[in-house]
């Protein structure tokens, strides 16, 4: 089945982690405005990386390492354009002029490179390809996501768990009703104090994030922050209607409630 | 006579009123209006602009309504009037529409914090080519394994009625274990 759309709404990051969760093996492919990407993974890690028409040959990432000095480089190009990457690193390995973990270790950093860059594109569309590696002769190497991921995340991590900790604006708050909790003592931003003075169970954070003209990000971090430092608490609005979950029932009757259930169950069952 | 309600929610066209169609023993009481915003207007006609209404006569003492929520955002103030006293919630995804996850990530935490009722997940047009797989959806939304990903055609009345019996399931289990 299709694993494709588009980066607006899938990030780089998000797609590294459903490769890296579901332990995929082939290439995701990238159009973005200007250039293509194809990054291949192996069992959830990734195997090779490429952007565009860059010469990704083993010879000119390499060079680009500082493994190779530009006139060695030149020579390989003109000498042994034919040889392909694994059978040059073959050769440089026999001839001692590097070892397997500089080549692997030069490879690696020119691959989490392309990462990066992949991280700033927020336009394009992508595809999954399932099993397809790249071609033979280029030498793959096994890199855990987990590090690339954590490092591409950092700001969708913190506004998901902004989400998390606030779903929702329509939400309001109160002061927190424990002692210790004294704002005088408390150093706060100016943003902040222009929150704080919202701050009543008649106003909804949505409310307050408008009158203080933030946007969602910028007000979901800073009541996160007051609610950490134990200032704040969230709270139904005041003059909501009181927790739904206990009008569910047309019964408080614990018995007839399951009754219902299992009523509900052998009709829809019987459709 | 006892009346009980169950909210399907999801983006906008995620199969809501579809869902509702296949199993209501009554024609859903949609309130649809033609589209006017030409990205929507690509994907269907016409949108649920208030609610759905579906029922199952249970018998003669007890009825199920089914409501269908408005997909469309700028109609979200409907969300919290029609989740008040529901058993519980589905929200529907159709799952060859990947740009629609986080927004449906974001409905199912908001009708999370509306009602602390028992839900299920459906996955819904797994039957064309460019579905996701549940694994994949799962994770993409992060759901929590304990939360039920059902697989779902909302065309077809035996995956509505399974979807349903799920969360029926759901919510027995709930009651058990909270006594």
């Amino acid at each position: 089945m299709a694993l494709n759309g588009n980066l607006r709404d899938f990030t780089v990051t998000q797609l590294l982690n459903l490769v890296n969760l579901a332990s995929k093996t082939g290439t995701l492919v990238i159009e973005g405005p200007n250039e293509t990407a194809e990054v291949s993974f192996r069992e959830g890690k990734l195997a090779y990386a490429m952007i565009g028409r860059e010469n990704g040959s083993l010879a000119s990432i390499l060079h680009k390492g500082k493994k190779l000095s530009t006139s060695q480089y030149r020579s390989i190009q003109q000498r042994a354009g034919h040889v392909t990457d694994k059978e040059l690193g073959l050769l440089l390995i026999n001839a001692g002029y590097l070892s397997q973990e500089d080549i692997l270790t030069t490879l690696q950093k020119s691959f989490m490179g392309v990462m990066r860059d992949l991280f700033t594109w927020v336009e394009g569309f992508f595809r999954f390809e399932n099993n397809k590696l790249p071609p033979d002769d280029k030498i793959s190497i096994r890199l855990d996501l987990e590090n690339l991921i954590i490092e591409g995340s950092r700001q969708l991590r913190e506004w998901e768990q902004l989400q998390e900790e606030i779903p929702s604006l329509e939400m309001a708050l109160k002061f927190a009703d424990r002692p210790g909790a004294n704002l005088k003592n408390v150093n706060l931003s100016v943003e902040e104090w222009r929150v704080v003075s919202y701050i009543t169970p008649k106003n909804k954070i949505s409310q307050i994030a408008k009158a203080t003209k933030m946007d969602d990000m910028e007000i979901r971090r800073i009541v996160y922050g007051l609610i950490q430092a134990g200032l704040v608490e969230i709270t139904r609005p005041e003059g909501a209607k009181p927790k739904l979950a206990k009008d569910m029932f047309p019964t408080q009757d614990k018995v007839e409630q399951k009754s219902l259930i299992n009523r509900l169950i052998n009709r829809i069952g019987n459709i | 006579m006892q009346t009980v309600k169950m909210v399907v929610t999801g983006p906008f066209s995620s199969g809501k009123t579809e869902f509702i169609g296949s199993v209501s023993e009554i024609d859903v009481v949609a309130t649809e209006r033609k589209i006017t915003g030409a990205g929507e207007k690509e994907i269907k006609d016409a949108t649920t602009v208030a609610m759905d209404f579906g029922r199952i006569t249970v018998d003669e003492d007890l009825v199920l309504y089914l409501f269908g929520t408005p997909g469309q955002k700028r109609f979200d103030f409907m969300w919290e009037i029609l989740s008040e006293g529901m058993l519980g919630f589905i929200v529907m995804i159709d799952s060859a529409r990947p740009e629609t996850f986080r927004e449906a990530r974001s409905i199912l935490q908001t009708f999370r914090a509306y009602a602390p009722t028992p839900y299920v997940v459906a996955a819904n047009k797994q039957d064309v080519d460019d579905a996701w797989e549940l694994e994949d959806m799962r994770n993409a939304l992060r759901l929590d394994p304990k939360v039920k990903l059902l697989p779902c055609v909302a065309t077809d009345l035996k995956s509505v009625k399974d979807v349903l019996l799920e969360l029926l399931y759901s919510i027995l289990a709930e009651m058990e274990t909270g006594g």
